[in-house]
């Protein structure tokens, strides 16, 4: 169980839980601080307040073994490597992912400055998955998907949180957050959450 | 040795070029005028008082006053080193960082050729000490300037792909080191370039010096290659050490990159 506590960073403050495979779905006005939310939890900014996995504050462990296993997946992912490939540990471990993304299994020599933006965000999904976190903060992780692929993200992620992964997933999208979100929550732009029981 | 000596009589006819340079930016509305005038008044009043200075060292040979030489010349060289960055560490930081590696370098590179190879006596001598210090100092400052302003720029421009690394659990220097290494390739490069051109586009400065005041050319040529090995490697110590550390400060314990200690880009 993830357990944020008075969790502050610039203007947002923010307390819940999160249970093991539980989807949040967070909304909340651009700009209202999701994604200050998000990158906070992942412990990618300095930010104030407690944070909890299973008990064990994130402090307690060094930040990368906290990142493994809570991840956080930005809207806008950046790669590090000229190829597709560079950035997998193991490419025939991902390939079977990769491929239920819809991407050829040619991708893998692809270049990055080829893709597109909605080919950029399955890879980085694929990438983001590849580490089995307990968490993932997925910020807008279908924005530029069409709806067949939104569906298989959607399955794919569903899949995960039946085996026991919690997800936080942002969105504006009104009807996918109530499809894929146990609770939705809702930022206001005083950086406050709220339940969305609607 | 026997050198042909100028009197500052001598330098008059010389001068004249520079007013010439200044009355064909007035013809040519250049606007350069000015400039030209206060640079060229600077480097004459510089370049005469520093004579007068290392006049003084040289009969005093003293290791408090060398020292104090050397010291002033580095905090010179790190303000030089922050005036040329583009996005500047905050205050301190940044000097100190400039400073302290330049330090580093150019003093470990110097005091080493000095006491292995040149072996004055004593070994502090300014004749020996300060010259040497100054050449190894202002290559050591642009390998040092270039690095930084390429490993800033490199972090703000690939902010993306480092916190990507890093929110998949990479470790600051795995999540930093591609921008690493394009800031000492960048560093290393104006050393590279002058090694691989020496001799044939342009004489150095040092080598014509000596071969003016009526040294062998092959003897001036040995000394100059001397030079050239320890600003290479000064170069390399102060860049290595410089872009670590810039790395160092930019980043956190928690592996978070931190870019909000770059400060607001300079008008400058």
């Amino acid at each position: 169980m993830l357990t944020v506590d008075a969790l502050k960073r610039l203007h947002i403050c923010v307390s819940f839980d999160l249970h093991d495979g539980e989807c949040i779905a967070l909304q909340g006005p651009s700009g209202a601080g999701k994604t200050l939310l998000l990158r906070s939890i992942a412990d990618l900014d300095p930010n104030e307040g407690t944070v909890k996995l299973d008990g064990t504050l994130k402090e307690a462990m060094p930040a990368p073994v906290w990142r493994k296993r809570v991840t956080y997946l930005a809207a806008e992912p950046g790669w590090w490597s000229d190829t597709v490939q560079g950035h997998f540990n193991d490419w025939n471990d991902a390939l079977p992912l990769v491929e239920r993304l819809g991407l050829p299994p040619g991708c893998r020599s692809w270049s990055i400055q080829r893709l597109s933006t909605g080919e950029k965000q399955r890879l980085a999904l694929a990438r983001a998955l590849m580490l089995r976190s307990r968490v993932l903060l997925l910020d807008e992780p279908t924005s530029a998907l069409d709806a067949a692929s939104t569906a298989i993200v959607e399955s794919l992620i569903a899949e995960r949180i039946s085996n026991g992964t919690s997800i936080i997933w942002s969105t504006h999208d009104n009807a996918q957050a109530r499809r894929v979100g146990s609770r939705v929550l809702v930022m206001s732009a005083v950086g406050v959450l709220g339940e969305d029981r609607s | 040795m026997t050198y042909i000596q100028l009197a500052y009589g001598d330098l008059i006819l010389p001068a004249l070029l520079v007013v010439m340079d200044g009355a064909l930016s007035i013809v040519l509305r250049l606007k350069l005028e000015r400039q030209l005038a206060i640079a060229a008044l600077r480097m004459v009043l510089q370049l005469v008082l520093v004579g007068y200075v290392l006049t003084f060292l040289f009969a005093a040979v003293s290791p408090l006053w060398t020292a104090l030489t050397a010291f002033i010349m580095v905090l010179f060289a790190s303000r030089e080193i922050v005036a040329r960055q583009k996005r500047r560490l905050p205050g301190i930081l940044s000097y100190g960082l400039g400073a302290g590696c330049t330090l580093l370098a150019a003093g470990t590179v110097t005091i080493f050729a000095l006491l292995t190879e040149l072996r004055p006596d004593p070994w502090y001598h300014p004749r020996y000490a300060l010259p040497l210090l100054g050449m190894i100092l202002g290559n050591t400052m642009t390998g040092i300037s270039l690095g930084l302003d390429v490993l800033t720029n490199g972090l703000v421009r690939e902010r993306a792909a480092v916190e990507a690394c890093l929110a998949l659990g990479g470790t600051r220097y795995q999540a930093v080191l591609p921008v690493i290494r394009d800031a000492l390739r960048s560093g290393f490069m104006p050393i590279i370039n002058s090694m691989a051109a020496i001799g044939l586009v342009s004489l150095p400065g040092m080598m014509t010096g000596q071969i003016l005041a009526g040294v062998e050319p092959v003897d001036a040529a040995k000394y100059q290659l001397l030079i050239m090995f320890l600003i290479a490697g000064g170069t390399g110590l102060g860049t290595l050490a410089a872009v670590l550390g810039g790395a160092h400060l930019l980043t956190d314990h928690r592996h978070r990159l931190r870019l909000d200690r770059i400060a607001a880009e300079s008008s400058v």
